[in-house]
C-alpha cells in the first residue's frame, strides 16, 4: 500500500490486515504507556482544508502514539487564505520532508491529485475529500462492526454475510461511498436507505441494494440486519429541495426508539458523527446501549495508527524501527 | 515571424501525385491563388518553374474550417493570442477558424469583432472569422448589436454566447428572428443552468463513484428540444454547439426530419474520450459539455456518419498551466484541439470505416463553411477554385506532445497518446502556411 485514497484501494487481504494491525494497536492503547517508537523520526503532516477537529485530532493522536513528528497545516491562518494553490502547498510540504500527508479537502479527488500529480513523494492518506470518500472512517466502522459481531478474538476475520443498512444523505456522503466499497470487499451486504433525491444517479452500479423504506429494511424485509449506520444530514441540503422539511425527513428517515425496536437484539446503531440529534437520530437511539457511536471515535485512533504504520514502516527508507513483533502479537 | 506573404502571383506550386479526397493520384497546380490545373500527369511544360511538393501517399482536402475556436485575444493573451492560435490552426490543416466571443472585452460590438478580424488578417495564417456575442456581455439579458457586427468589416454571420446558454426563451426567440435579416445563425451552447449548478462531470455511474456533481444529459437535451421548436416556429437558422449526448442526436434528427433549419457540431474529444477518463481526477479531462458515456460516443459517431451532425468543430480551449495544475473542482473547463482534430477524426471515423475522406472534407470544410457563410472556403477541389488546401499523410502515426504544439495551451487530453495522420501541408489562397509539417515563416524561407 503506497497511499490510501479510496476504500477500493484495499482488497480483502489488505483490508483484513489493516483491521488485524488495528486490533494489536488497540491492545497497546490499554497500557499505561501508550506510545510506541515505531515511526520515530518520520514526519506526518495533517493538511486540513476543511474544519474537522474530530478527524484531525484522531490522526494527530495516532501519529503521536507512533512517535512520528506531527505538523498541523490548516487552511485557516495559512497561506491558503491568501490563495496559494494546492500544488504550491504540496511543494512546500515536500521541501519540508513530509513522509506522509493526511489530507482533508472540500474538493473530491484532491488527495488523488496530491498522490499522482508528481508534486510530492510521501504517502497520501485521504481523510475525507468532498463528496467522494473517507476510507479511514470506513475502516474504523468495519473495525467496530467486527469487534461487535465477531468478537475481540477476530484476527483474520472478515464480515462475510453480515447485513448493514446505511441511511440518509448518500448523495453527498463520502462516508457512505467508502463504506459501501469496504463492506462489500469484506463480504457484507449493504443496503442504502434514503429518499430518492439523496441517492446518486448511477447508484445502481454500486455493489449494494437500495431502498426508500426505512421501516421495511429495519424489520428485515431484505434479511435481518446486523447494524444500521445513520448519516449526517448537512444543514445546506435543507434549503435545496432535497426534501420538503426537516420534520418530514425525520419522520421518514430518522432513527428513533421505535425504529431501534424493529432491529434484531444483536444489531448495533452507528453514526460517524457529528450527529444532528433530533434530526437523523433521536437522543434515545444515539444513547441506546447498542449504540457504538462513542466507541467508533476510540477505534478511529487505533485504525489510523494501523494505516500510518502500514504506509510508513514498510518503506525501505524508513528510519523508524518497525513495531517489534513481540509487541504486536502479545 | 509572419508567414511568407508572397504577393507575386507567379510563384506556383505543383502538388505531385496527391489523392484528392482519397481518390486516385493526380498532379495539382496551384497558381495565382487558385487551383490552376488538375490532371493525372501534368505535362512538363505546364509545370516548369513551379515549386514541387511531393504528394505521394498524401490525401488532399479542402482547407479545414473550424466553427468553434477560442483564441482568447483580447484579454487572455496568457492563454492564447490570435497569432499563436491561428498558427496552431494552420498546423492542424485549417484555413479558417471562427473565434468565439467570450473574450475580455466580450466580442459584442463592431469594434471588438473588427479588432479580432484585423488581428487575424495581420497574423495571416488562416481566415479568422469573429463570432459575435448574442447578448451584451454574454449576460443573457438583452441583445448585443448584432446588425452592427454583421455590417462591420468582420462581416459576422455566426452569433453565440458560447460558454453560456441563451437561457431566456423569449430572448432566444428574438435572436433567432433578428439574424434572419442578414442571413445569420445563432450557435447555441445548450446547457440548462439550473440543472447544471456546480456541475463537474457527466452525471452517471462514474460521477456517482467519484463524488463529483453531475452534469445531466437532460440539461443539454431540454434546451436543444426547446430551441429546435423555436427555430421551427420562426423559420430561423439554429446551430447547436458541441452536441454531446445520444438524446441530443435523437432530437436533432427528429427536428431535421420535420424540416427545421438546424445544424449541429460535435467535438473531436466527444468522438473519442469518455467519462471513464475522469477517474484520474486529472483536470486535463475537464471540459464543458463533459465527456460522456461510451453509448453517447457511439451515437455521436453514427450521427456524424449519417449527417445528423453536420460538422466537427474543435472547441479549442487553451488555458494557462496553473488553471489545470490543480484540484478538479477549481480547474478551468476546456481542452486544446486544433492540432489534433484531424487525427482524432481519422482515428474515430475514417479508420473505423464510418466516413471516407470525401465525408471528412464535407464535415470539416464544406459544411462548416456553409453554416458560417465563409465565402470561398469549403469548395470542391476543382480548377478555378480558390486554393485553400490541406495535404494529410494518413499512414503516419505520431505521439502527441503538447509542449511541442504551436498553441500556448498545454491542456491536450491526448498527451502521450499515439494518433494516426499528420498534416504535411496547408495552403491558404495558394500560399503555403505549412510545408513538411512545419509553419512556413519568412525566416524559414530566407534560409
Amino acid at each position: 500500500m503506497r497511499h490510501l485514497l479510496s476504500a477500493a484501494d484495499l482488497d480483502v487481504v489488505a483490508a483484513v490486515e489493516v483491521l488485524d494491525v488495528a486490533d494489536r494497536m488497540a491492545a497497546t492503547q490499554q497500557r499505561e504507556i501508550k506510545k510506541l517508537p515505531t515511526l520515530r523520526g518520520r514526519t506526518v503532516v495533517n493538511l486540513f482544508y476543511e474544519d474537522s477537529t474530530r478527524t484531525r485530532i484522531s490522526f494527530e493522536a495516532a501519529a503521536k502514539r507512533l512517535s512520528a513528528d506531527v505538523i498541523n497545516f490548516s487552511a485557516k491562518g495559512s497561506s491558503v487564505s491568501k490563495g496559494e494553490s494546492l500544488k504550491d502547498t504540496a511543494l512546500t510540504l515536500e521541501a519540508m520532508g513530509a513522509d506522509a500527508v493526511v489530507v482533508r479537502h472540500s474538493a473530491s479527488g484532491a488527495p488523488h491529485r496530491l498522490a499522482t500529480a508528481g508534486w510530492i513523494r510521501g504517502a497520501v492518506v485521504n481523510a475525507g475529500d468532498g463528496t467522494h470518500e473517507h476510507p479511514t472512517q470506513a475502516l474504523l466502522d468495519a473495525f467496530t462492526l467486527r469487534r461487535h459481531l465477531v468478537g475481540h478474538e477476530a484476527t483474520g476475520a472478515d464480515l462475510a454475510g453480515r447485513r448493514v443498512a446505511v441511511v440518509g444523505d448518500v448523495l453527498h456522503s463520502r462516508v457512505a461511498r467508502s463504506n459501501v466499497l469496504l463492506l462489500h470487499t469484506l463480504g457484507a451486504h449493504v443496503t442504502l436507505v434514503a429518499p430518492p433525491t439523496l441517492l446518486p444517479v448511477g447508484v445502481e452500479a454500486w455493489p449494494c441494494t437500495t431502498s426508500y423504506d426505512l421501516d421495511g429494511v429495519l424489520r428485515g424485509d431484505l434479511g435481518d440486519l446486523d447494524a444500521v449506520m445513520m448519516l449526517r444530514v448537512q444543514a445546506e441540503r435543507m434549503n435545496a429541495a432535497y426534501f420538503p422539511s426537516v420534520r418530514e425527513y425525520s419522520r421518514r428517515y430518522g432513527l428513533d426508539a421505535r425504529r431501534v425496536g424493529l432491529l434484531p437484539d444483536h444489531a448495533v446503531v452507528m453514526h460517524p458523527g457529528p450527529m444532528n440529534r433530533g434530526l437523523e437520530i433521536s437522543a434515545d437511539a444515539a444513547d441506546a446501549p447498542r449504540s457504538t457511536i462513542v466507541e467508533q471515535v476510540a477505534n478511529g485512533v487505533a485504525v489510523r495508527m494501523a494505516v500510518l504504520y502500514l504506509l510508513l514502516s514498510g518503506a525501505p527508507e524508513a528510519v523508524g524501527e518497525p513495531l517489534p513483533a513481540k509487541e504486536l502479537v502479545r | 515571424m509572419t508567414p511568407e506573404h508572397t504577393d507575386d502571383s507567379d510563384v506556383r506550386y505543383l502538388l505531385r501525385g496527391v489523392r484528392p479526397l482519397g481518390g486516385d493520384p493526380v498532379d495539382v497546380l496551384v497558381a495565382g491563388g487558385v487551383i490552376d490545373a488538375v490532371a493525372a500527369q501534368l505535362p512538363a511544360g505546364r509545370v516548369a518553374g513551379a515549386r514541387v511538393v511531393d504528394g505521394a501517399g498524401l490525401v488532399a482536402l479542402p482547407g479545414l474550417v473550424d466553427l468553434h475556436t477560442h483564441l482568447r485575444e483580447p484579454g487572455r493573451e496568457d492563454a492564447e493570442t490570435v497569432e499563436t492560435g491561428s498558427r496552431a490552426a494552420a498546423l492542424g490543416g485549417f484555413t479558417a477558424v471562427h473565434a468565439m466571443a467570450n473574450t475580455a472585452p466580450v466580442a459584442d460590438t463592431a469594434g471588438v469583432v473588427e479588432q479580432v478580424w484585423r488581428l487575424g488578417r495581420e497574423a495571416g495564417w488562416v481566415d479568422v472569422r469573429p463570432v459575435g456575442a448574442v447578448t451584451v456581455g454574454l449576460r443573457g439579458e438583452r441583445l448585443a448589436e448584432l446588425g452592427a457586427m454583421a455590417d462591420s468589416a468582420a462581416g459576422v454571420r455566426v452569433f453565440s454566447d458560447d460558454g453560456h446558454c441563451v437561457w431566456d426563451p423569449v430572448l432566444m426567440r428574438r435572436a433567432l428572428e433578428y439574424v434572419k435579416a442578414f442571413d445569420g445563425v445563432i450557435a447555441q451552447h445548450a446547457q440548462e443552468p439550473r440543472l447544471t449548478d456546480g456541475a463537474q462531470m457527466h452525471e452517471g455511474t462514474v460521477s456517482a463513484v467519484l463524488g463529483l456533481t453531475g452534469w445531466p444529459a437532460v440539461a443539454e437535451e431540454s434546451i436543444i428540444a426547446r430551441d429546435v421548436l423555436l427555430a421551427g416556429h420562426v423559420g430561423s437558422r439554429l446551430h447547436v454547439c458541441h452536441v454531446s449526448t445520444a438524446g441530443s442526436v435523437d432530437i436533432v434528427r427528429w427536428a431535421k426530419a420535420r424540416g427545421v433549419r438546424v445544424t449541429a457540431e460535435v467535438t473531436p474529444h466527444h468522438l473519442l474520450l469518455t467519462h471513464e477518463e475522469v477517474r484520474s481526477y486529472d483536470p486535463v479531462f475537464k471540459v464543458n459539455p463533459p465527456l460522456r458515456s461510451p453509448d453517447d460516443v457511439h451515437a455521436l459517431r453514427e450521427a456524424l456518419a449519417d449527417g445528423t451532425i453536420d460538422v466537427v468543430a474543435t472547441d479549442h480551449a487553451p488555458h494557462p498551466v496553473e488553471d489545470k495544475d490543480c484540484e478538479w473542482a477549481v480547474a478551468a473547463m476546456g481542452m486544446t484541439g486544433l492540432e489534433t482534430a484531424l487525427s482524432v477524426v481519422q482515428a474515430t471515423m475514417v479508420d473505423t470505416g464510418l466516413l471516407d475522406w470525401a465525408g471528412v472534407a464535407d464535415r470539416m470544410s464544406a459544411a462548416p463553411a456553409r453554416i458560417g457563410r465563409v465565402i470561398g472556403q469549403g469548395r470542391p477541389l476543382a480548377v478555378g477554385e480558390p486554393a485553400h488546401l490541406t495535404l494529410v499523410d494518413p499512414a503516419a502515426r505520431r505521439l502527441i506532445d503538447p509542449s511541442a504544439m504551436a498553441t500556448l495551451g498545454r491542456n491536450s487530453p491526448y498527451r502521450g497518446r499515439e494518433l494516426p495522420g499528420r498534416v504535411v501541408a496547408t495552403f491558404l489562397a495558394g500560399r503555403p502556411t505549412v510545408l513538411d509539417g512545419a509553419l512556413v515563416t519568412s525566416e524559414a524561407v530566407s534560409l
